[in-house]
């Protein structure tokens, strides 16, 4: 089972580290890392895989939000599904 | 391998552009419930609902945080409570309302819709003592809704019941006048009302749905808005195209919703209401998209036409997204519930009379609209025979939700709060349909050939 990190914000050191670091914590394995920089807004999209991650779903949003807000960025986590339904038919 | 412009789209669309889904509704039949003790049948309709809803605001809200998307409302529809009532003839009805809006709390829904009968052919017993008790029953509970069907394309009008409910929608509105007037605001009068529609105030549980059922209801104004101005100065056959294909997206997560619940819940998937429902929230409403088509302000001559090409391409691009579709499924315009609405009424750009065209080719009617306070029942009856007729003779649902503003005048404004909105209160024409509706009586059922 896969699920969608984004993460959208201001750039500042340290964001796919603290990001990459919480996902090792609980077993979530990242499939795939695309980022850019834009003048100073930073975007980033991860692929993980949550097939064996050791905390329920919603815990792992809650902790990825909360660090999202510490860090001065906004982080969504969201099952893949949404975007299948959304854009493929 | 999903690409990053669709993920960054969806989040643009949830974050800035209000797209949610707006309810996640559980159809459940009380017909089992019924008892000629009215005690009885109240405890069995509480404990059924509790038993069946138990989980359903738990697993809506799993659902909105997994998959990221805000689900505003979970919501309850019922059996009308008509039918139930009709086998305690000597009670008061009141004691279901009770006990439905009891068991609104208990499982935590935010309204409880199916306060309801349906006399488009006449009363059956159980049906008037309910539409007598409905103002009471609205002032003295706050999550039941009530609906009343008094007319349809195969049955005509029964006008004797139109003549009823402008008399109860005034006592809905005296008896909560301090309150705003706000228990008619949780009325609406149905003409070929839907038996899977899981928008409120209209909802019930109709008696050809199984036991138990999901209906899913989405919304997205903000999102067809936003993509149309992305879109520039393209032509209207473009413009079809771009809403299409937005209420195609805006379904599929419906559609993926509605499935997703179905299955945590083990309860049978019914439709997927695709509705452009919007929100007194600044972005999300339905007057603001007929206005990037480029009308100058809503009510402007073009607004019916807009809105005709609106709701039809809505339709089309959510057809092909769920598997099944049903409810009102259309475009919204209720009056206080949309901020680009309300700006209109308040500029006098839109008039009762505009709206009322204007719902011959949208999916509901004249929907929360503040009347003023000294508007007399007969002409209250004469609009919901007008809207009635509308709906009557187009083979389409029509609703009427006003609300007089007891005390009141045009121009003045009511303030229900929430998702219910505000608005100003809107001028009528003052001629009387008294004698018209003093009659009485039914309109025959209308031609459904020779169409010309």
């Amino acid at each position: 089972m896969n699920a969608v990190i984004t993460v959208l914000g201001k750039d500042n050191v340290g964001i796919l580290a603290k990001v990459s670091n919480e996902c090792a914590n609980v077993d979530v394995n990242i499939l795939e890392v695309t980022q850019s920089v834009l003048q100073g807004m930073f975007a980033m999209i991860m692929f993980v895989d949550i097939t064996n991650c050791t905390v329920p779903f919603a815990h792992l949003v809650d902790t990825l939000t909360e660090k999202g807000e510490q860090m001065g960025v906004k982080v969504h986590v969201m099952h893949e599904d949404i975007f299948n339904a959304m854009h493929k038919i | 391998m999903i690409n990053s412009h669709d993920i960054l789209e969806t989040i643009n669309m949830i974050d800035n552009e209000n797209l949610d889904v707006r309810t996640i509704t559980m159809g459940i039949s009380l017909l089992d419930c019924i008892d000629d003790n009215i005690d009885i049948a109240c405890k069995k309709v509480y404990d059924k609902i509790c038993r069946y809803a138990e989980k359903l605001v738990r697993t809506g809200e799993d659902i909105s945080k997994e998959y990221g998307i805000p689900i505003i409302h979970k919501r309850i529809s019922v059996t009308p409570i008509a039918m139930l009532a009709a086998a305690c003839p000597t009670m008061s009805p009141v004691k279901f309302a009770k006990a439905l809006d009891m068991a609104a709390d208990t499982v935590g829904v935010n309204f409880v819709g199916g306060y309801s009968a349906l006399v488009h052919k006449g009363f059956a017993q159980g049906d008037y003592a309910l539409i007598e008790s409905i103002p009471e029953a609205l002032s003295i509970t706050e999550k039941v809704c009530s609906s009343v069907n008094i007319g349809s394309t195969k049955a005509g009008i029964n006008m004797d019941a139109v003549a009823k409910m402008g008399k109860i929608i005034r006592q809905a509105a005296e008896l909560t006048a301090d309150r705003d007037c706000i228990g008619a605001a949780k009325l609406v009068v149905f003409c070929n009302a839907p038996e899977d529609n899981p928008f409120m105030a209209g909802a019930f549980h109709g008696v050809g749905e199984p036991d138990c059922v999901i209906n899913v209801g989405v919304s997205g104004p903000g999102v067809v808005r936003a993509a149309l101005a992305k879109a520039g100065d393209c032509n209207i056959t473009e413009v079809a195209d771009i809403v299409k294909k937005t209420a195609f997206k805006i379904t599929r997560m419906g559609q993926l919703v509605a499935k997703e619940a179905s299955r945590r819940l083990s309860v049978p998937f019914g439709i997927v209401d695709l509705s452009l429902a919007p929100t007194p929230a600044i972005g999300d409403s339905v007057a603001y998209i007929l206005e990037e088509m480029g009308l100058e302000q809503c009510g402007a001559h073009g607004t019916t036409a807009c809105l005709a090409l609106l709701n039809d391409a809505v339709k089309k691009g959510g057809v092909m997204a769920s598997s099944h579709v049903g409810g009102l499924s259309g475009a919204f315009i209720p009056v206080t519930e949309d901020a680009g609405m309300i700006e209109a009424a308040r500029s006098k750009a839109l008039s009762l009379t505009k709206l009322e065209a204007m719902t011959a080719v949208c999916s509901v009617g004249l929907d929360m609209i503040a009347i003023p306070g000294d508007t007399s029942a007969e002409i209250i009856s004469g609009i919901i025979a007008d809207e009635a007729a509308i709906g009557m003779v187009n083979s389409k649902t029509t609703a009427v939700r006003l609300i007089p503003a007891i005390g009141k005048n045009a121009g003045e404004e009511l303030n229900f709060g929430g998702l219910l909105g505000n608005g100003p209160i809107m001028d009528i024409n003052p001629k009387s349909p008294a004698k018209f509706i003093s009659r009485g009586g039914r309109i025959p059922a209308p031609m459904q050939s020779l169409k010309n």
